[in-house]
């Protein structure tokens, strides 16, 4: 079975009278251990499609199912529940808590890990830092930190709940071009060990780095290769 | 829920803006420490007034010359002739609910003992006096029926007279003159304090009745008749009894009025009482009202701080905080703000009240009590208007939140 599947699934945003079709029916599936680009122009979709498949937004039509879950029936409540078991994030602009050491902020989503999944949760914390090579920067303040670093940071507190899936939309949006190779080969490492990535971005050089892109336009996926 | 952690949270986010964490705190912090403050006061003076009106015995009825006025309090009271020896005789003789009575006539005299003089009350009493007010004579004795009869020139210090006239020196057997009048020194009454409207109690001189009546008075008309009644009980009863005694007394017909009132202790008490507890509860409602402002003052920050963090909330909703946990925590941050205000407010309310009760020299009575609410009802105060900036913040969409500049 397939870890993401969706099927027809449109999203639709209503602005005062009109209607903005983002998704228009994306039929899509996604193994595990997969490393899949996300690509398309500027509002085509991209977002929009991450932002379903992070149970941050719920589709307007079509299926989603994630783990053999139906995500469409799910309250707000059970979405919060599989954000924090199933899901890392990772956004373009870090989205890090100031004034909050990096430690403090890759121990965040423990704070609602309710069931206890993850044991020693302090160590886990210097464990995912080190992983994504800043076991030397536990203590510094996201405005202490480079770009490189803070997203690093970023990707860190995606990992700490030891989600099924990692999504990230335009990680390198701010980076320069060699810190934004640093980050992705940490995407690459983290698939190498087994863990599923879906990535955003509008550069070619970028998802090139992935094992499969697709490409997204007006809402509709209009090429689908492995590379 | 992992408490420990939310808590710190919320600590360190008051932490991070101190001052402005102090500011809002500032509205609890001062209507907690004027209600603390007044209640502690307010409580203190009516214990001290009512210690006062039961040190004079509660069992106590004065029988006051003029119509009783308005609310129980009689017009110009003493100011008519009205009361003569006789009625005292009467009740005396007449009443059954009724253990001891004493005229008390009260003249104001200079008084000189060798070279010291005083300018002060006279008031001639009988000799069952100390029993009625349970002021005991502190040295020598008091005088005797035998001495009213015989209108002895007799008389008894008060601590402070005594003090005065006779420094460093033992009064009993001494003369003095009180007016024109000599007077042998026969006892020292003890030391009683000031009573509620402050006036030195000791500041007095006890005679016989008869001698200041008709040696320093009028020889007619006498101030008031104190009365005991047989118990603190029946003092309704003996007052009805003496009512109707007086009554006849005067020969009032059934139609006319009294021409004299009666006070009983326990009226005093209650009018005492009920006009601090008035005070108590008008002041206490404006520190209510502070609370109240306190309180918006915490919603009002509280929502500003909202606004400023919508980003954080927006991470902690993507990275899976439940509504409840953005709720609870926004809870939690208001109730600690309102809670260290409430425990500032009660420290700075003791201060107050002490520096209050010293400046007016009244007691301070520190309720646990009202310790226990204030703090408990500061609480509530963040928590309820808490509420509503909490609830905004956990309806907050994730997505537009992460997206808020
Ligand atoms: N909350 C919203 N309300 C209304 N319309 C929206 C909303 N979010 C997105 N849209 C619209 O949906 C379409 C898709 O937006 P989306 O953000 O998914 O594009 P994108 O592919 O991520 O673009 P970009 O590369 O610029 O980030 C756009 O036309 C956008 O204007
Ligand atoms: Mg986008």
């Amino acid at each position: 079975m397939a870890l993401i599947e969706l099927k027809n699934l449109t999203k639709t945003y209503r602005m005062g009278d009109i209607d903005v079709h983002a998704l228009r029916g994306v039929d899509m599936k996604v193994e595990e251990r997969e490393f899949l680009a996300i690509t398309g122009a500027s509002g085509s979709g991209k977002s929009t499609m991450l932002n379903i498949l992070g149970c941050l937004d719920l589709p307007s039509g079509g299926e989603y199912v994630l783990g053999g879950i139906q995500v469409s029936g799910l309250s707000k409540r059970e979405l919060a529940d599989i954000r924090n078991e199933k899901i890392g994030f990772v956004f373009q602009g870090f989205n890090l808590l100031p004034r909050t050491s990096a430690l403090e902020n890759v121990e965040l989503p423990l704070l609602y890990d309710r069931a206890g999944r993850i044991k020693n949760p302090a160590g886990k914390a210097v464990e995912v830092l080190t992983r994504v090579g800043l076991g030397d920067r536990l203590h510094h303040e996201p405005n202490k930190l480079s770009g490189g670093e803070q997203q690093r940071v970023a990707i860190a507190r995606a990992l700490i709940n030891e989600p099924s899936i990692l999504l990230a939309d335009e990680p390198t949006g701010n980076l320069d071009t060699t810190t934004s190779m640093e980050v992705i080969e940490i995407f690459r490492d983290l698939n190498r060990q087994g863990m599923t990535i879906i990535l955003v971005t509008h550069e070619p050089d970028i998802a090139h780095q992935a094992r499969r892109a697709i490409e997204l336009r007006d809402g509709r996926i209009i090429k689908d290769e492995v590379l | 829920m992992k408490w420990k952690s939310l808590i710190k949270v919320a600590l360190k986010s008051i932490m991070k803006n101190r001052m402005r964490s102090f500011l809002t705190m500032l509205g609890i912090i001062i209507g907690v420490a004027s209600v603390i403050a007044l209640i502690s006061v307010g409580k203190g003076t009516q214990a001290d007034i009512s210690g006062k009106i039961q040190s004079m015995g509660t069992n106590l009825l004065m029988v006051m010359p003029g119509a009783s006025g308005f609310g129980g309090v009689s017009r110009g009271a003493g100011s008519w002739h009205t009361l003569t020896l006789a009625d005292a005789e009467k009740i005396e003789k007449e009443a059954t609910l009724v253990t001891q009575v004493s005229p008390v006539v009260r003249e104001s005299a200079q008084v000189i003992a060798g070279r010291n003089n005083w300018f002060t009350s006279v008031q001639g009493v009988t000799a069952n006096y100390t029993i009625i007010r349970s002021w005991p004579v502190d040295r020598g004795a008091f005088f005797t029926d035998r001495d009213v009869k015989t209108m002895a020139k007799v008389a008894v210090l008060g601590a402070t007279v005594a003090d005065t006239l006779f420094p460093g020196q033992d009064p009993i057997g001494a003369r003095i003159r009180v007016g024109n009048v000599p007077f042998t020194v026969v006892g020292v009454l003890s030391k009683k304090g000031q009573n509620m409207m402050g006036s030195d109690q000791d500041d007095i001189i006890l005679a016989p009745s008869t001698t200041v009546l008709f040696r320093l008075g009028d020889g007619k008309w006498i101030n008031s008749i104190t009365v005991s009644a047989v118990s603190e009980r029946e003092t309704d009863a003996a007052r009805s009894e003496v009512e109707a005694i007086m009554r006849r007394s005067h020969r009032l017909a059934g139609s006319e009025d009294n021409n004299f009132s009666i006070r009983t202790q326990t009226e005093l008490n209650e009018m005492a009482t009920s006009v601090t507890r008035m005070m108590t509860l008008l002041l206490s409602a404006v520190a209510g009202v502070s609370l109240l402002v306190g309180g918006i003052g915490i919603m009002n920050i509280m929502l500003v701080s909202v606004t400023e963090r919508t980003r954080e909330i927006g991470i902690r909703l993507a990275i899976g905080a439940r509504e409840a946990d953005v709720l609870v925590q926004f809870l939690i941050e208001a109730a600690i703000i309102s809670l260290m205000g409430g425990l500032l407010g009660i420290l700075l309310g003791l201060v107050t009240a002490g520096v209050i009760g010293r400046a007016i020299s009244a007691s301070i009575v520190v309720d646990p009590l009202t310790i226990t609410i204030s703090f408990l009802f500061s609480g509530i105060i963040g928590i309820f208007f808490g509420f509503y900036p909490a609830k905004k913040a956990a309806a907050l969409n994730p997505i537009e939140a992460l997206h808020y500049e």
